[in-house]
């Protein structure tokens, strides 16, 4: 989760703001939404991903599922996917996840019903960047038909994202391999600062005439953690197949929690509908991604003024939340057991928890870790 | 061409489409008991004063918006789980129990059907009571068990097949899976009295049944939240250890909020923590952690003294409105004229009322009246008001003499 520079959860401004709208509104009540959620969060919520000049929104082939979290998306769309995709209830059909990803994407397919679950090439740690030819060969090599997992931006844990040009040779394979993409989008605007930059690759695909899906959580550029909103964002071939697929989605919504919580779908509704408090929100999204952008800068010229050994370019060329340091096992234990810094394993360090109090004594600490320990 | 091409339109929600054909009509004297929502007198949706109080102390209390744990709510879970089994109940108080917030009543349904579809290996059929609430058989059947029926309502009587119910239940395969309304009984509104609750309980013992009792109404059946929780704490005091789906949809007026439990009675504490963790694994994947508004507002009614209190109230007020209007209506059918017995209207509780309106009789209902209904001549008894209670009752006198 976002941490301001004093180390604390940050509360929207907007967020403050249009809650204390919601709260004085007492035209507002606590019935039911329905199955597929707020009508005016999900049009805008899909909006947001694809474009105000998205083709796919403009030729009515868009569909969305208000869901709990980006989780509650992936569940649901897992779900369709094992009932409906590649045949009919078809639990082979290979589902492949980043090698590393998120640990919940493997869960959230296995509990769906796939069966095949497989890693694709992603993370080089030789170079610390895209092991893209890793990637592209996986693809090559994958059952026709195969569903792949893509980030939309800000991968999670390593932070690494493709180029555009490298996303235009992944769709490429994708396409000529039949290859299903479901993106996971829970990052936008967080990464880049940019609504539009962070959704450039799910807006790439959309161009280039895929169906997809696109998992939404307004977890983070929301700050909404708690609130559970997400979205599904479903782009098909035409309205007609977009309308069938919505209406078993409705029917496996229905068996999951029926309908969705309406509190954080209401704060992101409003916001977005409005032009003034979405340009506000657009604010306070820069200003978290300003600040975790400013940290890395501030790190990675530490180390290089310290002359802490290896290269640290990829603390800035990586982006988001997450920063794969490059820290091995052993000096993670070091970091954690002799300067109390806590931090995964893999040597991924949230940036978020990085201040301008706590920059110093983490480069420091980082520097000896890595003079230390080998 | 689609990847969806070969992908059926889903069936209509039946529901719905009694609501959607409502909303079409243009005659003022139309009536929506298709609802599944309560409604005041002036058949609005009523927020209760104590969530708009709990409300107004949530946002002065400035909150951050963290992630809730995924089990949820601390003080909410355990609050829940006091409500339904007692503050003086052993299980309660020995800790024998986990209780994990749920997505309301069906979130919470849905966990425990996957947490037995993934634990309880000795058997896969569920049976429920016939009828049941239409959304049981999906949720259990995508959770990968199997459904079976017990004999419940008869239709003869407009009430409890209770020999016919003793008889099915006393032939369910040994260690089978039974769903019991806990009160307030979806769709009928016909629940067991308290001494044939207790022949139930020696029954469902005797053949070592797992027993989950939905529990949507507690406090809206009766007005009493100790005498509508009272089947499930027999259940209990009795040594058998149910599992629970509870909902705060309808007792607090959240339905959009999603505030639910579920809760698993084990042998001791160490088996509730070990049960915990498997139901954590289950929801991690599902949504990862569940919604805090409804369940902040819930937590701070429940523990919060005064506000308890008037909660307490205004949920006895919402349960006597619509036992208000079961009087009324058959009196008013009285003065009609009509000749048939329909004590079964005073006689069913909580929320919805099987008429015994046959399907033809419905369509006429709906054609000639207005008056929208399922076809299994289900009301919601909390869309009838003492405004439109005599014309509801010139209805169906019309359509029946």
């Amino acid at each position: 989760a976002y941490r301001t520079d004093e180390g604390q959860p940050w509360v929207l401004p907007v967020v403050k703001k249009v809650e204390q709208m919601i709260a004085n509104d007492n035209s507002l009540n606590h019935e039911y939404l329905p199955i597929l959620g707020l009508p005016e969060f999900r049009a805008n919520a899909s909006r947001i991903a694809l474009g105000d000049d998205s083709p796919a929104i403009k030729e009515n082939r868009v569909g969305s599922v208000q869901s709990l979290g980006g989780t509650g998306a992936l569940r649901i769309g897992a779900e369709f996917l094992r009932r409906w995709y590649n045949g009919n209830n078809n639990t082979a059909t290979p589902v492949y996840v980043s090698a590393p990803s998120w640990e919940n994407h493997n869960s959230v397919f296995m509990d769906a019903g796939f069966k095949d679950i497989r890693t694709y090439h992603y993370w080089d740690a030789a170079k610390r960047g895209l092991d893209l030819q890793g990637l592209l060969n996986d693809m090559e090599s994958a059952p026709e038909f195969s569903i792949f997992i893509l980030h939309a931006c800000a991968h999670n844990p390593t932070g690494t994202d493709p180029t555009p040009e490298q996303w235009k040779q992944i769709a490429a394979v994708m396409k000529r391999r039949s290859l299903f993409p479901f993106f996971d989008s829970a990052y936008q605007g967080f990464a880049s600062g940019s609504l539009d930059k962070d959704a450039w690759a799910v807006r790439y695909f959309v161009s280039e005439g895929f169906e997809l899906f696109c998992a939404q959580s307004f977890s983070k550029n929301f700050g909404l953690y708690n609130e559970r909103v997400g979205n599904l964002t479903v782009v098909g071939k035409d309205a007609d197949n977009v309308q069938r697929v919505l209406s078993q989605m409705e029917k496996i919504v229905r068996t999951t929690w029926s309908n969705p919580p309406s509190q954080g779908a209401r704060i992101v509704a409003t916001t977005l509908s409005s032009p003034q408090l979405f340009d506000e929100w657009k604010g306070n999204v820069k200003t978290m991604a300003d600040r975790v952008l400013l940290m890395r800068s501030e790190l990675r010229s530490r180390l290089e003024a310290l002359g802490t050994p290896g290269t640290w370019n990829h603390i800035t060329e990586q982006i988001g939340m997450f920063s794969f340091t490059g820290l091995n096992p052993k000096q993670v234990e070091y970091m954690i057991k002799e300067k109390h810094i806590y931090l995964m394993a893999s040597g991924r360090i949230n940036m978020c928890g990085l201040t301008t109090k706590n920059l110093d004594y983490v480069a420091k600490s980082i520097h000896e870790a890595v003079t230390k320990i080998q | 061409s689609s990847w969806w091409s070969h992908v059926e339109m889903g069936p209509p929600d039946p529901i719905l489409g009694v609501t959607e054909a409502y909303k079409r009509d243009t005659n003022s004297k139309k009536m929506n008991l298709g609802v599944g929502a309560y409604r005041d007198d002036n058949g609005k949706p009523y927020v209760l004063n104590c969530v708009r109080k709990a409300e107004a102390m949530i946002a002065a209390k400035k909150m951050d918006k963290e992630y809730l744990p995924i089990g949820g709510l601390a003080d909410f879970t355990r609050a829940s789980a006091e409500l339904a089994l007692g503050e003086n109940s052993e299980a309660f108080k020995s800790g024998r129990y986990v209780t994990v917030q749920g997505i309301s009543g069906t979130g919470s349904l849905r966990i425990g059907a996957n947490f037995l579809q993934r634990f309880f290996k000795a058997s896969r059929d569920v049976y429920l009571p016939k009828p049941s609430w239409g959304n049981h058989t999906p949720i259990f059947r995508d959770a990968g068990m199997q459904l079976q029926g017990y004999r419940y309502y008869d239709p003869k009587t407009c009430s409890l097949d209770f020999s016919g119910a003793m008889d099915d239940i006393s032939k369910i395969p040994e260690k089978s899976i039974i769903l019991l309304h806990a009160c307030a009984h979806n769709p009928t509104g016909v629940d067991p009295r308290q001494e044939q609750w207790k022949e139930l309980a020696a029954v469902v013992k005797k053949r070592n049944l797992l027993v989950y009792f939905d529990m949507a109404y507690q406090g809206f059946a009766s007005g009493d939240i100790n005498r509508d929780a009272w089947a499930v704490r027999h259940f209990i005091e009795q040594g058998i250890n149910i599992v629970l789906s509870q909902s705060f949809a309808k007792n607090m007026g959240l339905y959009g909020e999603r505030a639910g439990a579920f809760t698993v009675i084990c042998s001791d504490a160490d088996e509730a923590k070990r049960v915990e963790s498997q139901l954590k694994i289950l929801i991690r994947p599902m949504y990862s952690n569940p919604p805090v508004n409804g369940a902040r507002i819930a937590s701070l009614i429940l523990n919060t003294p005064d506000l308890r209190k008037e909660w307490l109230t205004e949920v006895k007020g919402m349960a006597d409105r619509i036992i208000s209007m079961r009087t009324q209506l058959v009196s008013n059918l009285k003065k009609e004229g009509s000749s048939h017995n329909w004590q079964h209207i005073t006689d069913q509780i909580g929320m919805f009322c099987f008429t015994g309106l046959k399907p033809e009789q419905v369509e006429r209902l709906i054609k000639e009246f207005s008056v929208y209904m399922t076809k299994d001549g289900r009301i919601s008894v909390a869309g009838v008001t003492s405004g439109n209670v005599g014309y509801l009752a010139h209805a169906i006198h019309q359509v029946t003499k």
